[in-house]
């Protein structure tokens, strides 16, 4: 059976570490790490791969830094 | 660019992305707090340009407020008007051009205080211009101070105690007051605060550029924003604070569509 398979990309440098996509994604894949950066942010990054493309972090994220890439996987 | 994890390789493809940055961004960062609504409201409008394939058909007016800086952040031929008045400048730009969209994209105080006179009489004459209008009760640049949208009891700088109706007057529901007017083609009011809401109010956007084809008013689009800086609040704190308080005072939803009122006043 195919399934749907998400994955995201994050600009770290162009991230303002505000958290809005850590609230609304379902999955839990972002999350804010401990470390900074250039701009002294701590920035969201990716913590696991259960990523469903389900838009809600590119829907909410205000600086546009996430890009979002969606596949069929058989499984 | 290096993937974390083996099973994303197979995914993070070019032939697989489902969403990116639009182009009529520019590649600056947006000057905005963390969190701010703003992003995505340009991002919006953005958006809205790239797939009506108008970006060099646009012209955009950058307010006086936080938005200042607009035209460093859109990819299109801006002008940037004096402090509340871009629908003046809008009005202008499009009696010379017709054929273009115009926009003004403007905040509460640049449009509700000191702008009052232009918005009402741009709106009044039906102008055939698009309005964005970004609502966070209070004046974002200056320091927090109290708008005409600021909530009654709500505290800023210049209303340490909270806002006293009796004092300093009620909160200004513009969008409702505007609605009145003959000249409006759509006013409606929405958010950016939930995934959900941003998907509407692309879909508010888009509709108040498509209307511009028509030549029947002005379009003018609300959306209530969070403000975390001016308001002391973390980004996720200002969003739910925004649900529960703002959106008593400024109902979400459409107020006037296709000139016909669809809500009660």
């Amino acid at each position: 059976m195919a399934k749907v398979k998400g994955a995201i990309v994050i600009d770290i440098e162009k991230c303002k570490g505000c958290g809005l996509c850590v609230e609304v994604c379902p999955q839990k894949v972002i999350a804010l790490g401990d470390k900074v950066n250039a701009k002294g942010y701590f920035y969201a990054d990716v913590v696991n791969e259960n990523c469903t493309a389900c838009e809600n972090c590119v829907m909410i994220c205000p600086d546009t830094v996430i890009t979002l890439y969606r596949a069929k996987v058989e499984v | 660019m290096d993937v974390k994890f083996e099973s994303w390789k197979e995914i993070i493809k070019d032939e697989n992305i489902a969403f990116k940055k639009t182009k009529v961004l520019t590649d600056n960062i947006l000057s905005y707090c963390p969190g701010c609504g703003h992003g995505v409201v340009h991002r919006l409008v953005a958006e809205t340009i790239e797939e009506m394939e108008i970006q060099d058909q646009t012209i955009g007016i950058a307010p006086v407020g936080c938005a200042v800086l607009a035209y460093d952040f859109f990819d299109l031929d801006m002008q940037q008007a004096a402090h509340g008045r871009a629908p003046a400048l809008a009005t202008a730009i499009k009696r010379l051009y017709p054929e273009k969209f115009v926009f003004t994209y403007q905040g509460d105080g640049d449009l509700a205080a000191i702008g009052g006179n232009e918005t009402i009489h741009a709106c009044n004459r039906g102008e055939n211009i698009t309005i964005i209008f970004i609502n966070n009760g209070i004046y974002g640049m200056t320091g927090g101070q109290m708008a005409p949208t600021t909530l009654e009891g709500m505290v800023t700088s210049t209303s340490p105690y909270g806002r006293d109706p009796k004092l300093m007057g009620y909160p200004l529901r513009i969008t409702e007051l505007i609605a009145m007017l003959p000249g409006t083609y759509y006013v409606t009011r929405q958010a950016v605060y939930k995934p959900a809401y941003v998907r509407k109010a692309k879909k508010a956007i888009r509709k108040a550029f498509e209307n511009q084809k028509l030549n029947k008013g002005v379009s003018f689009v609300e959306i209530v924003s969070n403000c975390n800086s001016g308001w002391k609040m973390t980004p996720v704190e200002a969003n739910k604070w925004l649900e529960e308080n703002m959106l008593k005072t400024f109902p979400l939803g459409d107020i006037k569509v296709d000139g016909e009122l669809v809500k009660e006043l």
